[in-house]
């Protein structure tokens, strides 16, 4: 006599189905693919760069398609001095990016300002937009720009999207 | 070969008192136009007849609380002969302006809307007098002596704003110096303090 037992495990539905929250699902998609869109201002964009380039590989973390179009972008990397004759644009550019939307302030002179306390220089991009990641440097190496990406991953996978999404019933 | 000193001499040979006697610093020869308002005629001469073809910068300098307060400062050379050349005018605050050389060279354009931003000297004749670096309608002139490194607040609705920049403890200031980087680093140096 032989016993068939399945118990707890099915090949034929194992593989085809997995239980998850949509909290957890919609995250897992989301911080996987985020396309930058790169706000180059000054040397900080060369180092961004050369995060995109093969040696440090920015596409292992799904972000390797710079988006030059704010429409397509998801996070926007603040690379460099934001004077404030620039700031407009760079806000203007942030407003024409579509739901949901991050940003990194990469280096110092993103963040604080740096080394330019001058009449010229937006005293860090946190004054117009709402920064996610910090990132120290000057400018940040590729590691420390994947890094960044990385906590800003960690991040979005705790974002409570269902809770964002979907009211309670009104019971 | 005609050296730039000798370009000074046939420059004061054909204005005569308006252009003073030749400086020498560093082999470098300045001459000043006491006249402001014939930069003009005496740009056209160095250029046309004396094969100063290429203008490389206009520089002004404040000199807060003397009268009078502005000098503008030509730099020419010249692609074929290689001598180089500096004219020096002077501005009063009252009357700030100078004519164009954008006549003379296409280039003065953008060297004299970067003097008018930073420094609020008047180009009369210039074809398109607008701030260069900064935003226009941008109240103040940043590189003027009074005003404040940090900057002073400013606001014009959907074009910019700026605010003071935090000096934490500043100005800091670099000493030029042949001893190491700890002694030439910028640290905070006031002129109250003394040091």
């Amino acid at each position: 006599m032989t016993q068939k037992t399945e118990i707890g495990y099915n090949s034929k539905v194992e593989g085809e189905v997995i239980h998850t929250t949509v909290d957890a699902a919609v995250n897992w998609f989301r911080k996987n693919s985020m396309w930058p869109m790169p706000m180059g201002l000054a040397c900080c964009g060369i180092e961004l760069m050369a995060s995109g380039c093969s040696r440090f590989d920015i596409s292992r973390f799904g972000s390797e398609v710079m988006r030059f179009s704010p429409r397509q972008s998801d996070v926007m990397i603040v690379a460099g001095t934001v004077t404030y004759k620039m700031a407009t644009a760079v806000k203007r550019i942030y407003d024409q990016m579509v739901e949901p939307k991050w940003v990194i302030a990469m280096g110092a002179c993103a963040s604080t300002g740096g080394m330019y306390r001058s009449y010229a220089v937006l005293q860090g991009v946190d004054q117009i937009l709402p920064v996610d990641v910090y990132i120290a440097g000057c400018p940040p190496r590729p590691e420390a720009v994947l890094e960044g990406l990385m906590k800003l991953q960690s991040k979005v996978a705790k974002e409570p999207w269902a809770k964002q999404h979907f009211k309670p019933s009104a019971q | 070969m005609t050296t730039a000193a000798d370009f000074a001499q046939q420059l004061k040979a054909e204005f005569g008192e308006l252009i003073s006697e030749p400086t020498e610093f560093r082999g470098e020869i300045t001459v000043n136009i006491a006249d402001a308002a014939r930069i003009t005629e005496v740009c056209e001469f160095a250029k046309h007849e004396l094969g100063f073809d290429y203008l490389i910068d206009i520089s002004t300098l404040d000199h807060y609380g003397e009268d009078p307060r502005f000098s503008v400062v030509y730099e020419l050379s010249s692609i074929s002969h290689g001598q180089h050349l500096r004219l020096k005018t002077q501005v009063t605050e009252e009357h700030g302006e100078v004519p164009t050389v954008t006549g003379v060279w296409r280039t003065a354009d953008w060297h004299e809307r970067e003097a008018y931003d930073m420094m609020g000297i008047k180009f009369t004749g210039h074809p398109n007098l607008t701030r260069i670096l900064m935003w226009e309608g941008y109240p103040h002139f940043p590189l003027r002596k009074d005003f404040p490194l940090e900057g002073k607040p400013t606001e014009v609705p959907d074009v910019a704003f700026t605010q003071t920049a935090p000096m934490e403890g500043g100005p800091f200031v670099t000493l030029a110096s042949s001893e190491d980087t700890t002694h030439r680093e910028p640290r905070r140096r006031n002129p109250e303090d003394g040091k």
